[in-house]
Parts: C-alpha cells; sequence; structure tokens
C-alpha cells in the first residue's frame, strides 16, 4: 500500500491531540504502521502513545546540538503504543522566536532522514490556528493528503472548520491536499450533529464521524493513555475504532471543499438557532423590558 | 537659443516614449511618471518619487539596513556596529563606503570591522535576544575601548518579533555603555530612504543629549556649530571642516565621518545645524529645531561657486567676525581655485556628463561639473522625495533629462542614445557604461579617490573628471579590423 499521509487542523481546544491519538491507536489494530509528526510547540500529539510527555523534540534537541544537520533520526523517534512511531518538532517558548519556521524545519528534517519509511500512514497534528506559513507545511508541499477537521457543534468551531477549509482550497490545486471530512466531537450544543451534517454539506465533504463525549476519555488522558488502551472493551473505544475504520476506507475519497462566505456561515448559525439576528435580539430585549416593568 | 531648446526637449522626450516603449502597458505607465525633461522656471522636476520599484525591473536602490548601517550609524568610528540577523547582510556591507577616520582600527576605532550575530536556524525558530546579549558581552570583552554599541536588524529580526530594545537596555545598564536598537529591517520602506530615517529616529530617541553627554557639562562658544550628513567619503568632511574653522567657527559635531559617540550625544550644543547630505539627515535638523530651537541650513561644498556661496550663507547667520572670516577664506582659496579652472577647464569645456546618485549629489555636484564647463544633460536620484527635486530645480538647466529610480535598462539606454562625454554614477553601472565605450566615475565612493568637498576636493575632483573623459584610452576603443 503506498504510504498515505494524514492531518488533524481544528480550533484550539477541539479535542484534536485526544481525537487524533485514539484514532491512530485504533488504526494499528487494524495492521497499520503509523507514524505521528507532531506540529505543535507544546509537543502534546504524542503524549497518550507514548504515555509521556515526549522531552527530545527535533527542534530542542537541534538547540542543544547546535542545529538540526548535529541530529539523527533515532535522538527523536520514540516508539510508543503498539510500535506507533512518534515525533514531535517542538518550537519555542510562546512569545519568542518563529514556531511556524521550526514546523518546516522538523519536517525537512523527518522526511530527509528517513522517518517516512517503513509506515503506512504519517498522521500530522497540527497547533490549533493556522497563523502563519509554516503550520500550513502539511498542507503544502504534497505533504497531508487528506485533512480531517476536527470541529463541534460551537460557533468558533464551526468558523475555524470553514477557515481551515479555505487554505485546503488554496493549496488544492497546486499541491493536491483534499479535505477528508469533518470528525465531530460531542460538545453538547444545540442539535450539534445536524449542524455537524449541514456545514459537511456546504463544505461538500462527508461528517465522518459523531464522536460522542464521554468522560472515560478524561480518565484514560489523566493517565495519559488513549482509550484503546486504557479501556479497550468500552464503548468508546469502540467510537474510535469505527472512526479509524471510516478514515482508512475513505482512501482517496478526499474532495476539493467549497467553503462558504462569512455571511452565509451566519445565515446557516441563524437557521440553526444558535446565532441570533437583530431582529430577535431586539425582540427578545424588548420582552425582557416589559417583563420587568410589569 | 530657446528654439534650441525646444528641439532638444522634444528629442529628449520622444527618447522617453521610445525606452518606454519596451515596457508591458502598465509597467510603462508606472515607469511614465518617473521621467521627465525638465521646463526651466518649473518649482520641481516633474517627477514622481519614493515610490515602490516596479517588479521584475532591475533597480538601483539599495534597502533600509543599507540606510541606516552603511550610510548613518557605519561610520560612527568609537561604536561596534552589530549586523544583527544571518551573515550575508554583514558580509555584503563590510569594511564601509571609504568613511574616512583617524584612531586605531580594532583597538578605539571600529568602522572597517564587521560584526554580525551570524543568525542559524536555531536563532530563527527559538529568537535570536540570548545570541545578541552573548555578542554584546563578547565584544564589551574583546573591545573594552568601545564607546558603546549599536544594534542593526537585519529582515529575519522583525518577521520573528524579538525584542532587541529590551536587550539594548538591559546591556547598556550592564556594562554602563550605550546600547542602541536600530529597527532597520530591510523588508520595510520603498528604498534605503526609510532606513535614514529610521537611524535618525533611534539617534533622537537614544542617543541625542543622553549618554555621558547628559552628566558632563559641555562648554559651549557662540561660534558652535554641527556639521551633519557629511559621511566623510574619501576625506570630504576633512576638508570641510578646515573651511569652517578657518572662518572661525567651531565645529563640535560631525555627522556621522569620522564622529565619535560623544559628538552624537552633544549634538544639541550648537547654535547652528549645517545640513550637508538633505535626505539623508534632515529628520534629526528638523527634531533638534522643535526641542532645542537649533536652527539649520543646507550647504554645498561642491566647487569654487558653491563653497563660496555657501561659506557666505553660514557665515551671514553669525556675527561680523565670522562674515570677514568667509571673505578671508575665499580669497585664500581664489587664487588656488582659479589655477584648478585654468588647467581643467580648456580641457572640459562644452562636455557633457550624466549623473544618477543616491539623493543629494544629482544636484549638489551639478555645479561644480558647472564650474568646469561641464554640461549635466541628464541626472537622477535612487531614493530622493519630492523635496529633492523641488530643490534639484535650482541646480539644473532647461531641458535636463530627469530619471527617478531609473532601471537599469533606462539608464543604459538613455546612455547609449544621448552619449554624454562621460556619467557618474556607482559600482553597478560603471562597467556596463565604460564597456558601451563611455567614461565613466563613481560618485557615491569617489572612485577610490576624493575627497571631492572644500577646495582642495576641487581640485581632486577637476583633476579625477579629466583623467576619465580624456584618458587616451577612448581613442583606442574601435575594432581596427572595422572600417573606419
Amino acid at each position: 500500500m503506498a504510504l498515505r499521509q494524514i492531518a488533524f487542523y481544528g480550533k484550539g481546544g477541539i479535542g484534536k491531540s485526544t481525537t487524533s491519538q485514539n484514532t491512530l491507536a485504533a488504526l494499528v489494530e487494524l495492521g497499520q504502521k503509523i507514524l505521528i509528526v507532531g506540529c505543535d510547540p507544546k509537543a502534546d500529539s504524542t503524549r497518550l502513545i507514548l504515555n509521556t510527555k515526549l522531552q527530545d523534540t527535533v527542534l530542542a534537541l537541534a538547540a542543544e546540538k547546535g542545529s538540526v544537520e548535529d541530529l539523527e533520526l533515532d535522538d527523536v523517534m520514540k516508539i510508543g503504543y503498539k510500535g506507533i512511531k512518534c515525533t514531535e518538532a517542538g518550537g519555542p517558548e510562546p512569545g519568542v522566536g518563529c514556531a511556524g519556521r521550526g514546523v518546516i524545519t522538523a519536517i525537512n528534517f523527518l522526511e530527509e532522514n528517513g522517518a517516512y519509511e517503513d509506515v503506512d500512514y504519517v498522521s500530522y497534528d497540527v497547533l490549533g490556528d493556522v497563523v502563519c506559513g509554516g503550520f500550513a507545511m502539511p498542507i503544502r508541499e504534497n505533504k497531508a493528503q487528506e485533512i480531517y477537521i476536527v470541529m463541534s457543534g460551537e460557533m468558533m468551531a464551526l468558523y475555524a472548520a470553514n477557515n481551515i477549509a479555505k487554505g485546503i482550497l488554496k493549496y488544492a490545486h497546486s499541491g493536491g491536499v483534499r479535505l477528508g471530512g469533518l470528525i465531530c466531537n460531542e460538545r453538547q450544543t444545540d442539535r450539534e450533529l445536524e449542524l455537524a451534517e449541514a456545514l459537511a454539506k456546504r463544505l461538500g465533504c462527508k461528517m465522518i464521524h459523531f464522536v460522542p463525549r464521554e468522560n472515560i476519555v478524561q480518565h484514560a488522558e489523566l493517565r495519559r493513555m488513549t482509550v484503546i488502551q486504557y479501556a479497550p472493551d468500552c464503548a468508546q473505544a469502540n467510537e474510535y475504532r469505527q472512526l479509524a475504520q471510516k478514515i482508512h476506507d475513505n482512501c482517496g475519497k478526499g474532495v476539493i471543499p467549497t467553503p462558504i462566505s462569512m455571511e452565509e456561515l451566519e445565515e446557516m448559525l441563524l437557521e440553526f438557532g444558535i446565532m441570533k439576528s437583530d431582529e430577535q435580539a431586539l425582540a427578545e430585549l424588548e420582552a425582557k423590558t416589559k417583563k420587568g416593568a410589569a | 537659443m530657446d528654439g534650441m531648446n525646444q528641439d532638444v526637449k522634444a528629442e529628449r522626450k520622444a527618447l522617453i516614449e521610445e525606452v518606454l516603449s519596451a515596457y508591458p502597458e502598465k509597467t510603462a505607465k508606472k515607469r511614465a511618471r518617473h521621467l521627465n525633461v525638465y521646463d526651466e522656471g518649473k518649482p520641481d522636476c516633474g517627477v514622481k518619487s519614493n515610490i515602490k520599484s516596479a517588479p521584475g525591473v532591475m533597480t538601483i536602490r539599495g534597502c533600509a539596513y543599507a540606510g541606516s548601517k552603511g550610510v548613518v550609524f557605519g561610520p560612527l568610528k568609537d561604536m561596534v556596529h552589530i549586523s544583527h540577523g544571518p551573515v550575508g547582510c554583514g558580509q555584503y556591507s563590510w569594511s564601509q563606503r571609504r568613511n574616512y577616520y583617524t584612531g586605531t582600527t580594532g583597538v578605539d576605532t571600529f568602522v572597517t570591522m564587521q560584526i554580525t550575530s551570524d543568525f542559524q536556524e536555531r536563532d530563527i525558530v527559538f529568537g535570536g535576544d540570548k545570541k545578541l546579549e552573548k555578542v554584546i558581552d563578547e565584544i564589551h570583552v574583546m573591545f573594552p575601548l568601545n564607546k558603546g554599541v549599536s544594534i542593526q536588524s537585519e529582515c529575519p529580526v522583525g518577521l520573528i518579533g524579538d525584542d532587541i530594545e529590551a536587550v539594548a537596555k538591559k546591556k547598556g545598564k550592564e556594562h554602563g555603555k550605550m546600547v542602541v536598537p536600530v529597527r532597520c529591517e530591510g523588508f520595510r520602506g520603498v528604498s534605503q530612504s526609510l532606513g535614514h530615517h529610521i537611524a535618525n529616529d533611534a539617534v533622537r530617541d537614544w542617543m541625542l543629549g543622553k549618554g555621558k553627554a547628559k552628566a558632563k557639562e559641555f562648554e559651549t562658544t557662540p561660534y558652535d556649530v554641527v556639521v551633519i550628513g557629511d559621511y566623510n567619503i574619501g576625506g570630504d568632511a576633512w576638508a570641510s571642516r578646515i573651511l569652517l574653522e578657518d572662518m572661525g567657527l567651531r565645529v563640535i559635531g560631525l555627522w556621522s565621518g569620522d564622529a565619535t559617540l560623544a559628538e552624537i550625544e552633544r549634538g544639541n550644543k550648537g547654535k547652528l545645524n549645517l545640513i550637508h547630505c538633505y535626505r539623508s539627515m534632515n529628520y534629526i535638523c528638523r527634531h533638534m529645531e522643535e526641542q532645542y530651537n537649533i536652527p539649520w541650513m543646507e550647504y554645498n561644498f561642491f566647487g569654487p561657486t558653491q563653497i563660496a556661496r555657501s561659506l557666505r550663507a553660514i557665515a551671514e547667520k553669525f556675527d561680523d567676525k565670522i562674515k570677514a572670516g568667509a571673505e578671508r577664506v575665499i580669497a585664500k582659496y581664489e587664487p588656488m581655485a582659479q589655477a584648478v579652472l585654468a588647467k581643467y577647464k580648456p580641457r572640459l569645456e562644452g562636455k557633457k556628463a550624466m549623473l544618477y546618485v543616491g539623493g543629494l549629489r544629482p544636484r549638489h555636484v551639478a555645479d561644480a561639473y558647472g564650474d568646469l564647463g561641464i554640461d549635466i544633460i541628464g541626472t537622477g536620484y535612487e531614493f530622493a522625495h519630492s523635496d529633492d527635486y523641488q530643490r534639484t530645480a535650482d541646480n539644473i538647466k532647461d531641458a535636463t533629462l530627469v530619471y527617478d529610480d531609473v532601471t537599469g535598462y533606462e539608464l543604459e539606454k538613455f546612455i547609449d542614445k544621448l552619449r554624454p562625454d562621460l556619467v557618474g554614477s556607482g559600482i553597478k553601472e560603471k562597467y556596463s557604461t565604460q564597456k558601451m565605450g563611455v567614461p565613466f566615475r563613481q560618485l557615491h565612493s569617489w572612485d577610490y579617490s576624493g575627497p571631492y568637498h572644500g577646495y582642495d576636493g576641487f581640485a581632486v575632483f577637476a583633476r579625477d573628471m579629466d583623467m576619465a573623459i580624456n584618458s587616451p584610452v577612448w581613442a583606442l576603443n574601435k575594432a581596427p579590423w572595422k572600417a573606419a
């Protein structure tokens, strides 16, 4: 099988790292060999697979030794749960330097030094906000072929998903990147599943899976484990297995997204009652004042 | 005469059209606004300026870093100037611009030395502030007689948002020395001109009236002047200074040719600021006028006509003693100037020259050429603003071809069609011009010669122009196998 490169994007705090690691742990059960490339300076994309936070990030070691040219692949690649290969780009502390350049440096290093050999999947886990070119690296230059957007029914998560779709569209014709689909991480907002499906429809992609909210994910995470490892028989583990199977079957079925305008997105939110129109808001305010007066 | 000028004007206007016709429509429209034939009596040269260069053309301009490090700060001799960023900018600005200075290089003066923080990938990703601190510490140890340090930012420093101001404050305090951060990242602005402005602002915010000048009482006299914007190319500032001192003035600061940090710090103590390069340092003059009530005036020490005019204008600002001094100086050098003219004018009279320089010389040297009987038929600036083109109207003649931010192609075409007897421009233009069979002198570096300022400089200037124009080599540039 040809190497499949996928990436997880989405709003910060949406659960990209948790979802991606659980899904990848399930993919291993399907007999896949996996490499994780963490592209977040916080370096928490491999914590649940390694059962510890990776200290030897590419950039931290490069800084220590002088430059990336001084590194060996073995220095930065650790083996985690069921043989999953784990790497983290790492990066500067908040507020200094250029983390984006760090991601570019790290990915180039991994590629040039053969990290991508002998694996079936490379998975990129990217910082929530694609603030500069560096964080778009996995989308560009024929890196990830399919992008999976992790989102929820919250307004900002929808905004972010639409923006990421715009980014994918920008590079779709030059680099061949495609939108794999949406993964909805349940936040228990109003009509969440419907909304996620509606957005998927507007973007012209699939709603890959709706991951229900379940506390066991937290319990596992506190123990630095995926649910697959912590409670392999629970229902939530099966949800991730389903998601993994769907992603596995989605090979080559990614689409060029059709992102919508800000106005269209807001209209959609109005339609689902998440956002109120000015008239509605005024009417409610009026009713409230009247009630208060009475 | 008028009729003849009309013909010349029509010809030169047609030449502009011809040159523009090679461009795509959009570029031609853009460039057309920067080219003109001067009409006498108009208040400016009729060209747009200080606008972004058209993409794809070979512009001759530099960047903001070049304006700050290369022009304003570089000549300041007892400070160490750090080229902060990747090694290239420092490497290619090594040795400065022939800014002469006295001192022992590497001990108490550092102009021709080059210090860079030599950014690596690691410094980009993790930020370069720590390395900068280390560089400053090392400078402190290696060059204990340095009076201070300036940090000249290269592009990446601005891109990654390093806090060089914080480093400057911290290290300044720690070493008890002046540390000046300069945000002259090359991508800022359209040319080196913004770099001059940024450097002027750094002088204003970090240096002027501060440092040791604050603590020490400076004894002033009624005759104190500060010379601003003379970078002492080939000794220019020295040839100017003796004239001012001869007439009875005291030069308490020379910015920034052969300058010390102390001269910058006490720059606000003069009675009058004399500005030579208006484009690169007018900002600080205006600031001192507003802040300290110090008047400023422009002067021109190129060629005996302008020198005498400037000396008298400067003397006008002072008492009779200085006025008499000015006359004395003019009279003293008169025989020398006459001897130079007697020797060279007959050899140069009626020759035609084209200029293309930075922000001052395209107008300032015109009268020096005029003194020698050389006609300026075309001139233009790399980075002038509209006020420079207004001033230029006073120095050039009717029908002069004017080209702003000229492109390599345009200049070559103009030279080829006008076939002047001399072109004065920079190193990038030198060899292509000479290969066209046209004599050339570098007017940025004085072509490894100089000084050209003052009466002493005029003698050198006249000799050099004669040497270029009347070199026997130009009679030998026809291939012998080609029929005459």
